[in-house]
C-alpha cells in the first residue's frame, strides 16, 4: 500500500529532518511511528501526504508515485482548531472532502451524517466546531477522514491536544472504527454508537493507517506494528510487530505481559538511539 | 424578571440620556443666544421637515426636493462603494494569493493609498466633466484602498493548516477560494468594507460640493448661496444620520455573515 525508499528531507534552513527512511506498509495495517521529538515524524507524514516534496527518495501509495496529495488519502492533524473550518457546520466540514469523490450534494450530506454517527456525534451535525469540546472536535476531524473512506489514513499526533481520558476514548474509537476492538468502542462511552454500521464497512478494515505519536503506550496499544525513528535526522531504528490479541481494551490489554514487554522495548529504542 | 418592554426602555434610557441632555442644552443655549448661525435643534428639524418631509404619505412623506437631493447622492455612494468593494476584493485576492504579486504591488498600493482622494477631483473633473461619472470616480478611488489592502492581508494570513486541510480535502482553485480562502479572509474583508463605506459618504459629499447640479452636496452649496444657515445645519444633520444608518445596516449584515467568527472568538477567550 505504502512504499517509502531512501526518503530524505532537508529544510531550506539546512535542518536535516529525515534521512534515508525505508518503510513498507501493507494494505489494512495500522502502523504507529514513534521517536524522540524533532526526529522528523511529522515531516515524514507530510511527505507521504504530498504536502511537502522530499529532497530525495521515493514514496508511492497504492503503486503510484506521490506527486501532490494522493487521491485516496485523508489526514487527521493534531491541531483540530485549525484543521476544521470554523465557518462551516460540523456536517459541512465532514462533507467537504466528498466533493472530490464527485458525489451529489444529498449523498455527501448523508455520508457525512453516517460518519458522524460512527463517532457518536450525529446530534451535533448542525453546530459549528467551536461549539464543541476539544475531544469532540477531534472526533469531527476523524469523522471527516472516515467519511472520505480513504485507502490510506494519516494521523499526525491526533490525540496530542486532548486530556488523558478523552485520549483513551479516542484510541478506542480508532480501534472500533477499524473493527478491531469489538463491543466497547470509544463512541459507545458517549452513548452515540447505536447508529454505527458494521465498522468494517466504513473506511474500516480495508484502510491502511499511519499514526504518528510521541506516546509510547499509545503507539503499542493501537497498532499492528511500531516503527521507531532515531533522533534528528530521523532514520528507522527498529520495526516491531505488535501481536496483542483483539479486542483490546484500556485496562486489560495494558496489563498483559506482552504489552509491558513491547512498551519497554519501544521505550528503550526511543531513548537509546 | 422585568417584562421585556420595560427592560428595552431601560436600556434605551441608559444609553441615550447623554444625547438627550446635549440636545436640551443646545436647544436652550441656542434660543438664548438667538444667533442666526446657530439655530436650535427644533428649528433645524422644522427646516428638515419643510425641505424633505412635506410630501404625500403615498411617497413616505418624501418631498420632491428630498427625492432630488437623496436619490443622486445615495445612488452615487452605494454604486461607488459597491464598485470599490468588488474591485478591492478581486484585486486584493489576486495580490494576496501570490507572494510575488504582493511584493511587486505593495509600493504602488502604499502610494495610491497615500494620495488624498479629493486631490484627484480637479483631474476627474477634466476627464469626466461635472456629472455622476466624476463623483463615482472619486468615491471608487477613495473607497477601494481599505477593501483592497484588508482583503490582501486577510488572504495572506489564512492559517497554513487550513490551507493544508484544504489540499488534503482535495480542494483546488475555485473550491479552495470559495470554501477556505474567502471565508477565512471575510473578517478582514468586512473591516475594509466598513471603513470604505465611511470614506464613500465623505467623498460623495466632497465631490458634490466641488461640482454638482444635484445631490445633498449641491443642496449645501445652494443653502450657502441663499444664506440659509438653518438649511446648512439641516444638511449636516442629515448626513450624520445617513452615516449612522448605513453603518448600523452594515453591522447588521456583518453580524449575520460573520456569526461564526464572533462565536469562535468568544470561545477561544
Amino acid at each position: 500500500m505504502l512504499d517509502i525508499t531512501g526518503l530524505s528531507h532537508r529544510y531550506e534552513d539546512g535542518h536535516q529532518a529525515v534521512e534515508g527512511v525505508e518503510l513498507h506498509v501493507d494494505r489494512g495495517e495500522l502502523v504507529s511511528i514513534v521517536g524522540p521529538s524533532g526526529c522528523g515524524k511529522s515531516t515524514l507524514l507530510r511527505c507521504v501526504a504530498g504536502l511537502q516534496r522530499p529532497s530525495a527518495g521515493r514514496i508511492s501509495v497504492a503503486g503510484r508515485a506521490v506527486d501532490g496529495v494522493p487521491d485516496d488519502l485523508a489526514v487527521v492533524f493534531q491541531d483540530y482548531t485549525r484543521s476544521l473550518f470554523p465557518w462551516l457546520t460540523v456536517r459541512d466540514n465532514v462533507a467537504l472532502p466528498l466533493r472530490r469523490r464527485g458525489l451529489a450534494r444529498a449523498e455527501r450530506r448523508a455520508r457525512a451524517l453516517d460518519a458522524l454517527a460512527q463517532v457518536g456525534l450525529d446530534a451535533t451535525a448542525g453546530k459549528h466546531p467551536w461549539q464543541l469540546s476539544g475531544g469532540m472536535q477531534q472526533r469531527v476531524a476523524i469523522a471527516r477522514a472516515l467519511a472520505y473512506r480513504p485507502a490510506l489514513l494519516l494521523m499526525d499526533e491526533p490525540f496530542g491536544s486532548v486530556d488523558a481520558q478523552t485520549r483513551e476514548d479516542l484510541e478506542d474509537l480508532l480501534l472500533a472504527v477499524r473493527g478491531g476492538a469489538g463491543h466497547q468502542g470509544g463512541a459507545g462511552h458517549r452513548g452515540g454508537a447505536g447508529h454505527r454500521r458494521g465498522a468494517g464497512h466504513q473506511g474500516g478494515a480495508g484502510t491502511t493507517i499511519l499514526l504518528v505519536t510521541h506516546d509510547i503506550d499509545e503507539s503499542v496499544y493501537v497498532a499492528d506494528r511500531v516503527v521507531v525513528l532515531t533522533g534528528a535526522p530521523g532514520r528507522v531504528h527498529s520495526d516491531l510487530p505488535v501481536d496483542l490479541p483483539a479486542p483490546r481494551d484500556q485496562i486489560g490489554t495494558r496489563a498483559l505481559p506482552a504489552f509491558v514487554r513491547l512498551r519497554t522495548e519501544v521505550g528503550r529504542a526511543v531513548r537509546r538511539p | 424578571m422585568t417584562p421585556r418592554p420595560r427592560r428595552v426602555l431601560g436600556a434605551a434610557v441608559a444609553r441615550g440620556w447623554l444625547l438627550v441632555l446635549l440636545l436640551l442644552v443646545w436647544e436652550a443655549a441656542a434660543r438664548r443666544a438667538g444667533d442666526l448661525y446657530f439655530p436650535p435643534p427644533t428649528r433645524i428639524v422644522r427646516t428638515m421637515r419643510e425641505l424633505w418631509w412635506s410630501g404625500p404619505p403615498s411617497r413616505l412623506w418624501l418631498s420632491e426636493q428630498a427625492v432630488d437631493d437623496f436619490v443622486p447622492s445615495l445612488a452615487r455612494l452605494l454604486l461607488g462603494w459597491a464598485l470599490a468593494g468588488v474591485a478591492g476584493v478581486v484585486v486584493g485576492v489576486g495580490i494576496g494569493l501570490s507572494r510575488v504579486a504582493f511584493h511587486l504591488a505593495d509600493p504602488v498600493l502604499q502610494f495610491g493609498r497615500a494620495v488624498p482622494p479629493p486631490a484627484l477631483i480637479p483631474f476627474f473633473m477634466v476627464v469626466f466633466g461635472l456629472g455622476t461619472s466624476m463623483h463615482l470616480a472619486v468615491v471608487v478611488f477613495g473607497a477601494v484602498w481599505p477593501v483592497l489592502l484588508n482583503t490582501a492581508d486577510g488572504v495572506r494570513s489564512v492559517e497554513p493548516l487550513h490551507l493544508d486541510s484544504a489540499r488534503v480535502c482535495g480542494l483546488g482553485g475555485w473550491a479552495r477560494l470559495r470554501y477556505v480562502v474567502l471565508p477565512a479572509a471575510a473578517p478582514r474583508i468586512f473591516t475594509g468594507l466598513r471603513v470604505a463605506l465611511g470614506f464613500a459618504l465623505i467623498l460623495v459629499v466632497v465631490a458634490e460640493l466641488m461640482g454638482s447640479g444635484d445631490g445633498i452636496g449641491a443642496r449645501l452649496n445652494a443653502a450657502e448661496r441663499e444664506f440659509r444657515p438653518d438649511r446648512l445645519w439641516a444638511g449636516i444633520v442629515l448626513l450624520g444620520a445617513v452615516g449612522c444608518v448605513l453603518n448600523a445596516l452594515f453591522l447588521l449584515v456583518e453580524r449575520r455573515v460573520l456569526a461564526w467568527h464572533r462565536g469562535a472568538r468568544r470561545m477561544s477567550t
